[in-house]
């Protein structure tokens, strides 16, 4: 689960362009949205892309993607148990 | 015709690996080579700017941004504000971001279409970003031609003073695509050292 954590860092900096956050300042239980790292809509459609891309994860429900993009502890959870790739 | 007499007050260039206003190098990177997104980072670095949402810009907001940025520098804007616009011109439209977004749906076996992309295919994204920036809520307009037309910038921001919506316009052209590049922007306004002329249009932009 740890790598897996990791792992979602860093594509996360690299999809979402976020240049001037390094992996340490991400911690596993921060909020990705809101106060947190401050996404906004468009990061949202782009994690769920990456989600289908890299997983095999195809989310259609809106209220389903709250609350696994809460922080990267909840995003690695669900794909964990749902990955098909 | 428009008859209302408006001035340039400031204006700008980044071209060839060099950011300049009023005809002063601001900022510029030894070798020409260097690829735009440099520049602009640079710039963006050098100037202690903080704005992450610049990094998911592409390429021609992120010149556009910057644009506007050295065009505005040490001018105060009350915010928000109804009465600045915004026209700006370029001749590739929004064909790079139209690019890479074909590439991402060309492959029915690997089709992911990228959200942060598409929502830059359009040229007119740029002067949203500038708007949002800035908190500009006034009149805006992007033109495409082959090359900077300088008569209808002219006629369209004389007019926009001349119904009077607006007390100043930001004007240019910004211009991007497989890795040339050109942006010329100049603020009109009531005051000011040059008049806005067609002549004095095709001057900054050569």
């Amino acid at each position: 689960m740890e790598d897996l954590k990791k792992e979602l860092k860093v594509k996360i900096i690299e999809v979402l362009n976020l240049e001037d956050i390094e992996l340490s300042e991400i911690g596993d239980q921060d909020a990705l949205f809101g106060d947190g790292l401050g996404l906004d809509s468009i990061d949202a459609l782009e994690l769920i892309v990456l989600m289908d891309k890299d997983y095999g994860i195809k989310l259609s429900d809106p209220k389903e993607g709250r609350e696994i993009f809460q922080s990267i502890e909840t995003m690695a959870a669900y794909i964990a148990a749902h990955r098909t790739k | 015709m428009n008859t209302s007499t408006v001035y340039i007050s400031h204006w700008c260039s980044i071209e060839a690996g060099e950011i300049k206003r009023n005809g002063e190098i601001l900022f510029s990177k030894e070798s020409e080579e260097i690829e735009l997104n440099d520049l602009l980072k640079a710039y963006y670095r050098e100037k202690n700017i903080s704005y992450p949402k610049f990094f998911k810009m592409d390429t021609l907001s992120k010149l556009a941004f910057i644009g506007s940025e050295v065009l505005l520098e040490n001018i105060e804007l009350e915010k928000p504000n109804l009465d600045v616009g915004l026209v700006l011109s370029n001749s590739n439209s929004s064909l790079e971001s139209d690019k890479n977004h074909c590439e991402s749906i060309s492959d029915k076996d690997n089709f992911y279409p990228s959200p942060a992309v598409f929502v830059y295919t359009l040229a007119n994204i740029c002067l949203a970003e500038i708007s949002i920036r800035h908190t500009l809520q006034g009149e805006n307009a992007f033109f495409i031609s082959e090359k900077f037309d300088a008569e209808t910038m002219w006629n369209y921001t004389q007019y926009m003073f001349e119904t009077n919506r607006v007390n100043r316009v930001i004007c240019g052209w910004v211009d991007y695509l497989d890795g040339g590049y050109k942006l010329v922007f100049y603020l009109v306004e009531k005051q000011g050292n040059k008049q806005h002329t067609i002549e004095e249009l095709q001057n900054i932009f050569n």
